[in-house]
């Protein structure tokens, strides 16, 4: 028991040990110092008040895209959709920011809530064609990523602006940014979505692991057949998972919309932050405590990378690299649990 | 005489357990011979060994005479032994004649020469008697015509020794009796069988010798016209078996469970329970005999709310359950102890403690406002596991990690616990070994004598015959009769459930 | 503007379109007849676009008209080496195949654009100088109507692509190496008890699938974008997955899906200058493909069943 609770703790460890030595090894081969590679990146990332808050405000939505595929996994699906959700969160939240009008503590809460909507309705889609027709949702979901990226597109130049490529800015009362954040930062661009992603990453937890309602959805998430046994209904947990993980991503983006940017531009790819959640998610072994922890890492290397090029001459994309090498070792963790019941052999 | 298998003093371990402890089996030329044993005693792993899948720890084996190292499946195929497993290994989408040559294709132009194939094939199986069609999809093919194109198979690679993996487990009687038909048409042949079973039955008609294997130990090896089933069961198990249960005699009350003409069917609108009509009455076990697939899995899922039945009326107590939802009718009164325990009864994944609130975790004292109270949960989880005797490290521990028989105490304590007017057992002891069965009827029958209404569903004769206080043979979907234990034989039940002979249905309820 | 002209810009423009997607459906069919989920089709197309820019640009002068096409044989190449990083995470070391195949993804655009940043000192390759050369089938562009439709003005690559639909179907249904593979995909426990090699079988596959990606990919590149950005391929490859999807596993159905896939590309590009095309947003035709293959995996239109084994790792001695 003790054992197996280690090891848990000890795979995403080694594999963003094995996944940092990897990235020195690139950097090594194409003639760059990777001490002074990961110097920089560490600089950039908590080098000083200005870069601990960006890499405070670059976590946030990690967080919630974390928890969005995290809650997906822990409820038997698998939820490649966050990116589509969350960029019609995000679409939602600047939508209700930029057209009405009203009090702070009625517009932000009415805008974020219109992200969760958002994205719990793009998720629904796929949650209700595995209920019903039994497709698969991975599937599904990367074919609503790209509808949700060209739909939001033609939306933003045709309604949200005059065939331009970007809306308006959001309403100041729908604004997450907060002057208090940006003057103890050196002026980051950090707001306050970081306390809605910790509450989220709460809510999240005592959903799963408290409720009767958390019961059913991971009952049903390992073993529809038990479930629909024992008196559950399958179907309608299946759907709801889906969207309440859709509800996370479309936080995400209102965290971009209403936080970050404070505005949605057309987009010729994705942001990017719904696929690497996968990896927070992963990393944080699908647990809320682990994604907060997980998703520090990822805004980490994200902003620090950011500092590379200048410091160290290296490629940013280097960190892209060096998560997708984490990823790869998570998900083999059969080959680092292998290769620990050795090295416990050895040490017997 | 000639041995043409010799497998001396196997040994092969798994981790810290010794799967088999020097297992000696030697196969004499144009014989069929037995290897019995209980589930888990080592006779597949034994097997394995013998066809090429694990690679002994110790021993010899030889082949005709040659020692040989079985390194893979292909070696033992080269070496003429072919295997028929239990659980066929048959691509469903394939045809049968895409089933045989696969792996050994008969080629022209690098194209597979599907002609040719198909003909051989067809010889193959008029050489044998295997009636196939070369060109049918296996998934449109009856079980029986699966089993012969798995036997043809090993025939196709000219296999001269042939092991038979429990195969008589998926058949009807009367594909039993062919099969027995082909493994005579075999050795006649010249071939050598190995048939791996725990049917004592099987063995006095068609072995010639049989080895018996207990807990990975070789026990012996005998002549089958010098011993008698009963000598066999002692050896298998190890001590005296009483084929008899203790029970008293049977007091039912009233009606608990009435079923009138319900029809169900299936979900290519096939009608699988076909107007049957059954009556179970506190303090009785009413045991359902039948070959599988005569409805019986189709009527307990109608029973318990699973699937909708087309029509008819099924009344707990006297009241209407017919198409609630599952819960309604656990809620009613119903328990139910699933065929596969780990498809239907377990969340493999959740602790042992969280599965003993399976179905009622939404109920006070396991949960208030929705919100789960963990304690009152584990504290009913020890309960049940110290009451049924779960052998498990603790309540935390994940359900995937016990053994099978300790799976389905927990199941039953689980069901029991919540007090069921009704208990459902459907094939309760499939796979477990005779202490766990012992315990398992034990328990039915004190359900019984509390004044519970027990439905059994079952394959095994010998189970239905020896814990049912009444005996409805299911055939087509109907109920075709009622008969009592005591007067009835395994013969007539035999008929009855191959449909051959009928009588008036109802005649003691 | 008459209905001939039309289709005189749409139709060889569709198939302009199709050819780096039928690659790359076509090494998805293989991946997947196997038992292995390939979401990782867009990594490796981007691999192979990378590749092929890059060797151009490089060798461009010492191999003169040859060089496209040793671009091509060198980006399968490393395509198929790189497939190797999903074939030993989801074959060897039962990685989860979907996250493998998101890990390639992650892999193939950061380090290639690494390496372009490393090598041009920017975050886009120059253009290419040498293409290939469009041509006239002989015979067959002759052919009234269809000839100049079809057979006119295209370019080798999306002939060959074609061509090769037909052979990918020859090899998965006539041969016993598109038997063994299928048996590997539907029921592996059934091919290792006949003595096939499932885990070498699925290598092979995956392999497979990265050369035709990498393929798919330079063929992109070389003929459509001519340079590698990070916007090079942009969901190119998961285009071609849900071609593979739509065409139910099946050769010809994916080369027919990828071609349909590549004239609603090509509606959505030179619709424009098309009078009654001209009213339809273009976001439908952009979302078309996607919607499209929804339907298809509801049954709307015809149901498909995956290959049974698909996204299972295959466990030797496990029941």
């Amino acid at each position: 028991m003790n054992s197996g609770r280690l090891t848990n703790f000890l795979i995403p460890l080694l594999a963003v040990l094995l996944g940092m030595i990897a990235g020195s090894i690139v950097m090594v081969v194409s003639g760059y110092d990777p001490i002074a590679g990961y110097s920089a990146l560490l600089y950039g990332a908590f080098g000083d008040s200005y870069y601990i808050g960006e890499t405070i405000r670059q976590m946030t939505p990690y967080i919630l895209s974390g928890l969005a595929v995290a809650f997906a996994f822990r409820t038997g699906l698998f939820n490649i959709g966050v990116e589509g959700q969350l960029i019609v969160g995000w679409l939602a939240a600047v939508w209700v920011g930029v057209a009405f009008e009203l009090p702070k503590f009625i517009h932000l809460p009415l805008a974020i809530l219109a992200a969760a909507l958002a994205g719990a309705l793009w998720a629904l889609i796929p949650g209700f064609l595995k209920a019903r027709f039994k497709v698969h949702e991975v599937i599904v979901t990367i074919m609503m990523n790209y509808i949700a990226l060209h739909v939001t597109n033609a939306i933003i130049r045709s309604v949200l602006s005059d065939k331009g490529y970007k809306s308006e800015e959001i309403h100041e009362s729908a604004s997450l940014r907060s002057e208090f954040l940006q003057s103890i930062t050196d002026y980051s661009t950090l707001h306050y979505g970081i306390v809605i992603a910790l509450i989220a990453a709460v809510i999240m937890w005592f959903l799963l692991e408290k409720t009767t309602k958390g019961y059913e959805l991971r009952a049903v998430g390992f073993n529809q057949h038990a479930s629909h046994y024992a008196g559950m209904n399958v179907s309608n947990n299946i759907v709801l998972a889906m969207v309440i993980s859709g509800a996370f991503a479309g936080v995400a983006g209102a965290m971009e919309g209403l936080g970050t940017f404070a505005n949605i531009s057309v987009k010729a790819g994705f942001t990017g932050v719904g696929f690497d959640g996968i990896a927070v998610a992963l990393l944080g072994g699908n647990n809320a405590f682990g994604i907060i922890l997980s998703a520090l890492l990822f805004g980490a290397l994200k902003v620090g990378a950011l500092e590379m090029p200048s410091s160290a001459g290296v490629p940013t994309e280097l960190v892209d690299i060096v998560i997708a090498l984490i990823i790869f070792f998570v998900a083999s963790s059969y080959l680092i649990r292998l290769l620990l019941t050795r090295v416990k052999k050895e040490g017997k | 005489m000639e041995y043409v298998i010799e497998m001396l003093n196997i040994r092969k371990v798994f981790g810290n357990f010794v799967a088999n402890d020097n297992i000696t089996l030697q196969l004499k030329k144009g014989e069929i011979h037995a290897l019995l044993g209980e589930n888990g005693a080592g006779k597949s792993t034994l097997m394995n060994v013998l066809f090429g899948l694990y690679q002994p720890d110790g021993g010899e084996i030889r082949v005709k005479g040659q020692t040989v190292k079985i390194s893979n499946p292909n070696v033992a195929n080269d070496l003429g032994i072919g295997m028929v497993h239990q659980h066929f290994m048959l691509v469903d989408t394939f045809t049968v004649t895409e089933n045989i040559i696969l792996g050994s294709e008969p080629t022209k132009g690098g194209k597979i020469d599907i002609k040719r194939a198909e003909q051989e094939v067809r010889e193959l199986s008029e050489r044998y008697g295997l009636a196939v069609d070369p060109t049918a999809k296996i998934a449109d093919i009856s079980v029986g015509m699966q089993q012969r194109v798995e036997i043809l198979k090993t025939l196709y690679r000219g296999a001269d020794i042939l092991i038979f993996d429990e195969p008589t487990a998926v058949l009807t009687p009367q594909e039993i009796q062919e099969l027995i038909q082909i493994m005579k048409a075999l050795v006649r042949e010249g071939k050598s069988i190995i048939l791996i079973t725990h049917k004592l039955k099987e063995i006095m008609e068609v072995c010639d010798r049989v080895t018996v294997i207990r807990r990975g130990k070789g026990i012996g090896t005998l002549n089958v016209a010098d011993t008698n089933p009963n000598e066999l069961a002692a050896l298998m198990v190890g001590r005296e078996v009483h084929f008899k249960t203790d029970k008293k005699e049977a007091n039912p009350g009233k009606e608990v469970l009435e079923i009138k003409d319900l029809v169900v069917k299936d979900a290519r609108g096939v009608t699988v329970v076909d107007h049957l009509n059954l009556t179970v009455r506190a303090g009785e076990i009413v045991g359902i005999a039948g070959v599988d697939g005569n409805g019986q899995s189709e009527l307990i899922e109608a029973i318990t709310g699973l699937i909708k039945a087309e029509s008819g009326s099924i009344k707990l107590n006297g009241k209407e359950i017919l198409n609630l939802s599952p819960r309604k009718i656990t809620e009613a009164g119903v328990g139910h102890i699933p065929q596969d325990r780990h498809k239907h009864g377990l969340v493999l994944d959740f602790p042992i403690g969280e599965n003993m609130v399976l179905q009622t975790y939404y109920k006070e004292p396991y949960s208030k406002n929705g919100v789960l109270n963990f304690k009152n949960i584990y504290d009913k989880a020890r309960q049940l596991i110290k009451e049924f005797d779960v052998r498990t490290p603790d309540e935390y521990t994940k359900a995937r990690a016990l053994s099978g028989g300790n799976q389905q105490k927990a199941i039953i304590g689980r069901e029991v616990d919540r007090n069921p007017e009704l208990l459902i057992a459907a094939q309760p002891t499939r796979g477990l070994d005779v202490g766990a069965i012992e315990f398992i009827h034990k328990r039915l029958i004190e359900q019984r004598d509390q004044g519970k209404a027990v439905l059994l569903v079952s394959f095994e004769l010998d189970e239905i015959m020896n814990v049912s206080d009444r005996i409805a043979v299911i055939y087509e979907g109907k109920i075709v009769a009622i008969v009592d234990p005591k007067e009835t034989t395994e013969q007539e039940l035999g008929l009855l459930m191959a449909g051959s002979k009928r009588k008036e249905a109802g005649v003691s309820s | 503007m008459g209905v001939f002209e039309i289709l005189q810009i749409i139709i060889p423009s569709a198939i302009f379109f199709a050819a780096p997607l039928i690659f790359t459906a076509l090494g998805g069919v293989f991946s997947e007849r196997s038992g292995v989920v390939n979401i990782g089709l867009e990594g490796l197309m981007v691999i192979g676009a990378f590749t092929g820019v890059v060797f151009n640009l490089t060798f461009a002068e010492q191999f003169g008209e040859l060089t496209p096409w040793l671009a091509l044989l060198v980006a399968m190449i490393v395509g198929a080496v790189f497939s190797l990083l999903h074939a030993v995470a989801s074959i060897s070391f039962r990685a989860d195949q979907v996250v493998s195949g998101v890990a390639i993804n992650f892999l193939a655009i950061g380090l290639s654009l690494f390496l372009v940043k490393k090598i041009y000192g920017k975050g886009q390759t120059d253009q290419i100088q040498v293409g290939f050369d469009k041509i006239d089938i002989p015979v067959l562009s002759d052919i009234p109507i269809i000839g100049p439709l079809l057979f006119e003005n295209g370019y080798v690559p999306s002939y060959i692509a074609i061509a090769l639909a037909f052979v990918v179907w020859y090899v998965i249904f006539k041969t016993p190496f598109g038997l063994r593979l299928r048996s590997v995909g539907e029921h592996p426990m059934a091919a290792d008890t006949m003595g096939i090699n499932v885990a070498r079988m699925r290598y092979i596959a995956v392999m497979l699938s990265g050369a035709l990606a990498g393929i798919g990919g330079a063929v992109y590149a070389t003929i459509i974008s001519r340079d590698f950005s990070h916007a090079t391929i942009s969901g190119h490859g998961f285009m071609a997955l849900a071609a593979m999807i739509f065409g139910k596993w099946h050769p010809l159905g994916a080369m027919g899906a990828a071609l349909f896939f590549g004239f609603a590309q090509s509606l959505s590009i030179v619709g424009q200058t098309i009078p009654f095309l001209k009213e339809v947003p273009t976001v439908y035709l952009l979302i078309a493909p996607y919607v499209l293959t929804i339907l298809a995996l509801t049954g709307f239109i015809g149901r498909a069943d995956a290959p049974k084994a698909l996204g299972t790792p295959y466990i030797k001695g496990k029941r």
